[in-house]
C-alpha cells in the first residue's frame, strides 16, 4: 500500500471517532504497517493541517489521538453545542480527584484524611461521571474499596498519560520537624463561646 | 425587600482554616493557634446566625483547636510530663493543612487543565449507536416486582450458617458505588447479575437498599420486558 494512501485512511478513522484511537488500533485496521509509521503520518497530516489553514487538528490525548477543532474556534462550536460539555466539576470533587489521581490506588479513607471531610457524595458523582473506578479492596483491616482514575480522566483532562499531571508541590516528609514560630501565651483565656457552635 | 448575604463556602475544616490563616498573610506554620480558634469559632457562629448547616466536620475541627490551645496554655514544665516528646501540639494540624494545601493547589491546577480541554471539540458519539438500544418494548416494574425478584435470590442463600460474625463489612453508601461501578461499561443489566455469587445475607440486603436508593436518585430505571419476567436495570443518563 502506498503510504499517501495509509495516511489518506488513517485521516478518514481519525475522523469518524468519537474516542482517541491508539496507533494500534489504527494499525488493527490497515495492517500492513507499522504502528510508528502511523505516527509520522500523523504528524504529516498535522502540518498539511497547519499550511492549509485547517480548523481542526489531531491532538494526542489518553493515549491515543484524536480530530478535534482548534481552541480558537471554540466560540463558534460552542454557540452551536449549548449543552455539549455540561457543567464543570466542583472544587470538593477536583481537591478529591486530585487526591486519587496523585495518590492511586487511594482508598475513601486516604482522601477523608487528607480533605477533612465525609467524601461518599463527591466519589459517587466522580463514578458516575467516569473519572474514577474502582479497582478492587485492599488488604489489610476492613478491606476497604481502593480507587484509581480512568482513561476518561485523562481525556477529561487533556492528558496523555498519568505522568503528565503536573508535579505535587514538594511534600513535608512526614516525620520531619516543621519549624513552628512561637506564640506567646496570653494569660486570660480568650472568650469562647462553646455552645455557640453546636446546635441540638 | 429580600437581602442576600452571600458567604464564602468552604469545603470543610481545613479549607476554612486555611482562608483564615490566609487573610491574616501568616505562615501556615507560624500559624497562632489563641488567635486562630478565636475567628474560626466566630465563623461557626456566623454560619449558624445564616442558619447554614454546619457539617459535624466542622464541630470536630473546633474541639480539636480548643484542646490544642488547652495544651498551649499549660505551664512548659507539666506540659513535658504530659507529652514526652509529642512536641508542639500544633505540629499534627499544621502537617494536615500543609498537604490539604498540596492538593487544593493541586485541584487548581486541574480546574485550568479543565478549562483549557473545554476549548477542544471532537466528534460526537454517532446517533446510530443511541438509536438501536430503544427498539424493544417493556414497562416499567414496580416495587412488588423488585422485593419478589429479591426474595427469589435471597431464596438462593443456604440457610446453612454454623455460626455467624457480624462484621461490618458492607454499607449501602458502598454498594451504591459499587453498583454504578457495574454500569460503568455498559447501560443495562439484569437484577439477577448484581447479586451474582453473593453468600452473605447482609452484604444482598445492602446491594437491594442500595439499589432502591439508585432508583429513587433517578440514576437507574427498572424494566421488565415480560409479566414475571427478570427484571432489567437500565442506566438514565445524567444531564
Amino acid at each position: 500500500m502506498e503510504l499517501s494512501e495509509a495516511k489518506r485512511i488513517t485521516e478518514a478513522l481519525l475522523f469518524s471517532s468519537s474516542n482517541p484511537l491508539s496507533l494500534d488500533q489504527i494499525k488493527e485496521v490497515i495492517e500492513e504497517i507499522r504502528p510508528s509509521q502511523i505516527k509520522v503520518l500523523i504528524d504529516e497530516l498535522n502540518v498539511e493541517y497547519d499550511q492549509t489553514g485547517r480548523s481542526f487538528r489531531i491532538i494526542e490525548i489518553a493515549g491515543g489521538y484524536q480530530s478535534c477543532t482548534r481552541p480558537e474556534y471554540a466560540i463558534w462550536v460552542k454557540r452551536l453545542y449549548k449543552k455539549r460539555r455540561g457543567q464543570k466539576l466542583s472544587m470538593p470533587a477536583l481537591e478529591t480527584l486530585a487526591i486519587i489521581g496523585y495518590r492511586q490506588p487511594a482508598t475513601k479513607g486516604d482522601i477523608e484524611f487528607i480533605r477533612g471531610v465525609n467524601v461518599d457524595g463527591v466519589l459517587r458523582t466522580l463514578l458516575e461521571k467516569g473519572l474514577v473506578k474502582i479497582k478492587g479492596r485492599k488488604e489489610g483491616i476492613g478491606r476497604p474499596i481502593i480507587y484509581v482514575t480512568t482513561r476518561r480522566f485523562l481525556e477529561y483532562f487533556g492528558l496523555t498519560s498519568l505522568s503528565e499531571l503536573p508535579e505535587l508541590e514538594k511534600a513535608n516528609v512526614a516525620g520531619s520537624k516543621i519549624e513552628l514560630g512561637s506564640e506567646e501565651v496570653k494569660q486570660e483565656p480568650a472568650e469562647m463561646n462553646l455552645e455557640g457552635g453546636i446546635k441540638e | 425587600m429580600v437581602y442576600k448575604v452571600k458567604l464564602k463556602i468552604f469545603e470543610g475544616p481545613l479549607d476554612l482554616l486555611l482562608y483564615l490563616i490566609k487573610k491574616d498573610e501568616i505562615d501556615v506554620c507560624n500559624i497562632r493557634i489563641f488567635e486562630i480558634t478565636e475567628q474560626y469559632l466566630e465563623y461557626l457562629n456566623l454560619m449558624q446566625l445564616l442558619d447554614l448547616d454546619i457539617a459535624g466536620e466542622f464541630l470536630v475541627m473546633a474541639a480539636t483547636l480548643m484542646h490544642i490551645k488547652s495544651r498551649m496554655l499549660l505551664p512548659p514544665e507539666e506540659q513535658e510530663e504530659l507529652e514526652e516528646d509529642e512536641g508542639d501540639p500544633r505540629a499534627e494540624l499544621v502537617q494536615k493543612l500543609l498537604e490539604y494545601q498540596r492538593f487544593k493547589q493541586a485541584a487548581g491546577r486541574l480546574e485550568n487543565m479543565e478549562e483549557k480541554r473545554a476549548e477542544i471539540f471532537g466528534r460526537m458519539p454517532s446517533l446510530i449507536e443511541a438509536d438501536n438500544e430503544d427498539d424493544n418494548e417493556s414497562f416499567e416494574a414496580n416495587l412488588f416486582d423488585l422485593i419478589s425478584a429479591f426474595s427469589k435470590v435471597l431464596s438462593g442463600v443456604s440457610k446453612q450458617t454454623f455460626h455467624e460474625i457480624i462484621v461490618d463489612e458492607f454499607s449501602v453508601e458502598e454498594q451504591m458505588n459499587r453498583i454504578l461501578e457495574h454500569f460503568q461499561m455498559r447501560s443495562q443489566a439484569y437484577f439477577r447479575e448484581l447479586f451474582g455469587n453473593m453468600m452473605n445475607k447482609l452484604e444482598m440486603i445492602c446491594t437491594f437498599l442500595a439499589l432502591l436508593e439508585l432508583i429513587r436518585e433517578k440514576k437507574l430505571m427498572v424494566r421488565q420486558p415480560e409479566s414475571f419476567g427478570e427484571i432489567l436495570l437500565i442506566k438514565m443518563e445524567s444531564n
